[in-house]
């Protein structure tokens, strides 16, 4: 299983001051060591570990069944793992400190609909233990930081789309926890509500709080996160910065995409031959994905598939992404 | 395009399966358990009204009478209280005794057979005599239980004392016809004679070693029937309306079953929306969340309950604020015991529309035998045994207690202890299934 090496962290400690500025170590903010998750015959998470370090946007991203789902559930405490352990700084998940420090923003709406937005906050901080003028100064501090001070008496069932997206979000850091749990928060908003989100989650991380961001947006983790880990098969297959994972898979070469159109040829077996790697099914349309350190290899390219009777529809060049890197380590599009 | 929506509505009912079966079985247990209440009525165990028999004569007459009686199908009548460990060999029934169990709700009439009914056991016609009256003690929260024992009197006496019917009534024809001549007086006489032996003979049957009555004949002033007939409220005989307290509570715990479903079907909501498990990844545990829960849902049939009673001491002049001690425990016990059923039903559900199924299942059920359909006084002994498993019954039976009977507080005992108990373990299992929502 890769270890990653996190920025700024030693040995999985990290440093920090306490209230008295006494210098000490302190345990990294999420640690995930040798989780193994079974239903059944099907190993949804086999053996995953990775640390998360203080201040980080930790980026999730996976494609629809890689075991990622249940991989944020254990974090926020809500499986029981078959082998592992996972920590919030050094604390259990299911301990009472780590519900403290750690807050979940779940993918689903779920805030209570017939409650205005403060009451929702005033029910979700009370939840996480908190009364009196601190949570009178945190549901304060939420709307102003989701942007919805001007709606606060608003039942839920009346805002925008944005607007529930963004009180979701709230809610989930009504209690300030110092490490945030983003799952997929744009799921269903407009680009402009979009905006304002990514604007939330970079005031937070300015703040100094440790985010990790599941997405199916390559480009909002390419904007947000500074370390991004790739799910497949229950099992981190890639990890690093951006730059690191396309320098990795990629080189200093760049990516064809090619579009065919409908073949009864055998496309995964033809990309293989030929180095790339492929999607769809034999019989219909697919895309092929390759890697050429010069732009004349299209060329070549383009004469095997005359010659083999595939027709291309489309070829597109250029420099590797990270989705160009998801494409190929997965063989999947990141929203397929 | 009808097709389509006939398609999807089909399909979606199909895949919830708990709600595609229990929407064929909802119909065909409610109605099977009204076949049960009411279609039982025509059979063998045909509602009987209990009756508590007290002989006062002690006469060979009254002793047929009781025995006749005892032996009536449309009466349970019995002459004294039910052997018990503690009480092996109770004693027969005193008058006060007989009026005390009927105030206490042990049966809805007892009837009093009075002394020298054995010298003058019926009358024939008006003016016939000077005949003993019966009493009749009973609860006019049922009021058709006196109209049946003594309808049940009149008849028993009849059959049971054929050759005193038939000498009162040659005395009455002698008295309001003339007289009959020496023949056929002789050929009366000879027929009575036969009639008494066969009486005399029944009696030797029914009571060996006792010596068969000699009535004689009377007149009475008016013919109200063979014998004289006294009936007498001893319970709520200076209330209004007998049923308001029963159906306040019946009518009350029946909607409150429903509330509590739908209080803990929130749970269902809350996990399908993904609050749940928002919620229980904070600091709030499963049985927390649990506990909160069933307080909203008993505070919720707390308010529903005195909202019921306030509108039925305003509409129906029910004596609500005479009896609000009593009032608190019977209401905050019932409030408890139904929102534990709630969360149990909404723990055991795995959808919506589950949920609904079972509850209204579940809850129309236990409402028609408990006793907030139809009054407990139609339905037989057997459904009134299998109304003990029901909230309805033992809160009906509370609230009587304390609106009709007026007892005190310190008689709902059984209903503390059942509610309570039922309450305490309907939630310890709601816990249990819940486990289901703890963790994936």
């Amino acid at each position: 299983m890769m270890q990653p090496k996190l920025p700024g962290l030693v040995s999985g400690m990290a440093d920090s001051q306490d209230h008295k500025g006494v210098l000490r170590a302190e345990a990294e903010p999420l640690r995930v060591d040798g989780m193994v998750k079974r239903f059944g015959a099907v190993t949804a998470v086999a053996g995953v570990s990775f640390e998360i370090a203080p201040g980080a946007c930790f980026g999730l991203l996976g494609p629809n069944g890689a075991g990622k789902s249940t991989l944020i559930r254990s974090i926020v405490g809500r499986v029981r793992l078959d082998a592992g352990s996972i920590s919030i700084f050094g604390k259990p998940v299911s301990s009472d400190k780590a519900r403290a420090d750690l807050g979940w923003v779940p993918q689903e709406l779920a805030v209570y609909p017939l409650l205005t937005c403060r009451e929702n906050l005033q029910a979700f901080g009370k939840y996480q233990g908190l009364h009196g003028k601190v949570l009178d100064d945190a549901i304060a501090w939420c709307l102003e930081w989701a942007a919805l001070a001007d709606r606060a008496g608003s039942p839920v069932k009346t805002l925008s789309g944005g607007m529930k997206r963004r009180l979701n979000m709230a809610a989930g850091l009504i209690h300030r926890p110092r490490l945030v749990l983003l799952d997929e928060p744009t799921v269903g908003v407009d680009p402009q509500s979009r905006n304002r989100i990514f604007e939330m989650v970079e005031a937070l991380r300015n703040e100094g709080t440790t985010i990790i961001y599941t997405t199916h947006y390559m480009e909002e983790a390419e904007r947000l996160c500074d370390w991004i880990a790739i799910i497949d098969h229950g099992q981190i297959i890639a990890e690093g910065t951006k730059e690191a994972l396309v320098a990795r898979a990629f080189g200093s070469r760049s990516s064809v995409t090619m579009h065919f159109g409908a073949t009864r040829v055998d496309l995964a077996a033809w990309a293989a031959k030929r180095g790339g790697t492929a999607q769809g099914e034999t019989g219909q349309a697919g895309v092929v994905l390759f890697s050429v350190e010069k732009p004349a290899e299209i060329g070549d390219l383009l004469e095997a598939a005359s010659r083999d009777g595939l027709e291309v529809l489309d070829v597109t060049l250029q420099r590797p992404n990270l989705e160009s890197v998801f494409l190929q380590l997965t063989g999947k599009e990141l929203r397929a | 395009m009808i097709g389509a929506i006939l398609q999807t509505s089909f399909r979606s009912l199909r895949r919830d399966r708990g709600a595609f079966v229990m929407s064929f079985i909802l119909p065909i247990g409610f109605f099977t358990i009204f076949g049960f209440v009411f279609g039982s009525m025509r059979g063998s165990s045909t509602p009987r009204v209990t009756v508590l028999v007290v002989d006062e004569d002690q006469s060979a007459a009254s002793q047929s009478l009781v025995w006749a009686l005892e032996r009536e199908p449309s009466l349970d009548a019995t002459t004294h209280a039910k052997a018990t460990k503690d009480n092996p060999a109770p004693a027969e029934y005193t008058a006060q005794t007989a009026e005390a169990a009927v105030r206490s709700g042990d049966a809805p009439a007892a009837l009093i057979i009075p002394a020298g009914f054995g010298a003058h056991p019926i009358a024939f016609g008006p003016g016939g005599g000077q005949q003993a009256k019966f009493e009749i003690l009973h609860d006019s929260a049922d009021p058709v239980a006196a109209q049946v024992v003594a309808g049940m009197l009149q008849k028993t006496v009849m059959m049971s004392l054929p050759a005193t019917m038939a000498s009162v009534g040659s005395q009455y024809f002698d008295r309001e016809i003339g007289g009959l001549t020496p023949q056929q007086r002789k050929q009366m006489d000879a027929g009575l004679a036969r009639l008494k032996q066969l009486q005399d003979q029944q009696d030797a049957q029914q009571n060996p070693g006792t010596q068969p009555g000699k009535p004689s004949a009377n007149n009475a002033d008016d013919f109200s029937g063979f014998v004289a007939v006294d009936v007498k409220d001893v319970v709520g005989e200076k209330k209004k309306s007998p049923m308001i307290s029963y159906y306040a509570a019946g009518v009350g715990v029946m909607f409150l079953l429903f509330t509590a479903s739908a209080a803990g079907g929130s749970l269902l909501d809350e996990s399908e929306s993904g609050a749940l498990d928002r919620v229980l990844s904070a600091r709030v545990t499963m049985t927390t969340l649990l506990a909160g829960k069933l307080i909203y849902c008993a505070l919720l049939a707390f308010a529903q309950l005195t909202i019921m009673f306030l509108w039925a001491a305003l509409v129906f002049h029910l004596d609500f604020f005479s009896h609000i001690p009593g009032f608190l425990v019977m209401t905050a016990i019932t409030s408890f015991a139904v929102a534990s059923f709630g969360m149990l039903l909404a723990s055991v559900a795995r959808t919506r529309g589950q949920l609904g199924a079972f509850s209204t299942l579940i809850i129309l059920t236990m409402s028609a035998l408990g006793g907030s359909m139809f009054p407990k006084f139609l339905m037989s002994n057997a459904m009134l045994t299998v109304g003990y498993f029901t909230f309805n019954s033992w809160a009906i039976s509370g609230y009587q207690k304390i609106f009709w009977r007026d007892e005190p507080i310190s008689s709902l005992g059984p209903e503390v202890g059942v509610l309570v108990s039922a309450g305490v373990v309907l939630f310890v299992l709601a816990r249990w299934f819940a486990r289901k929502w703890e963790y994936t």
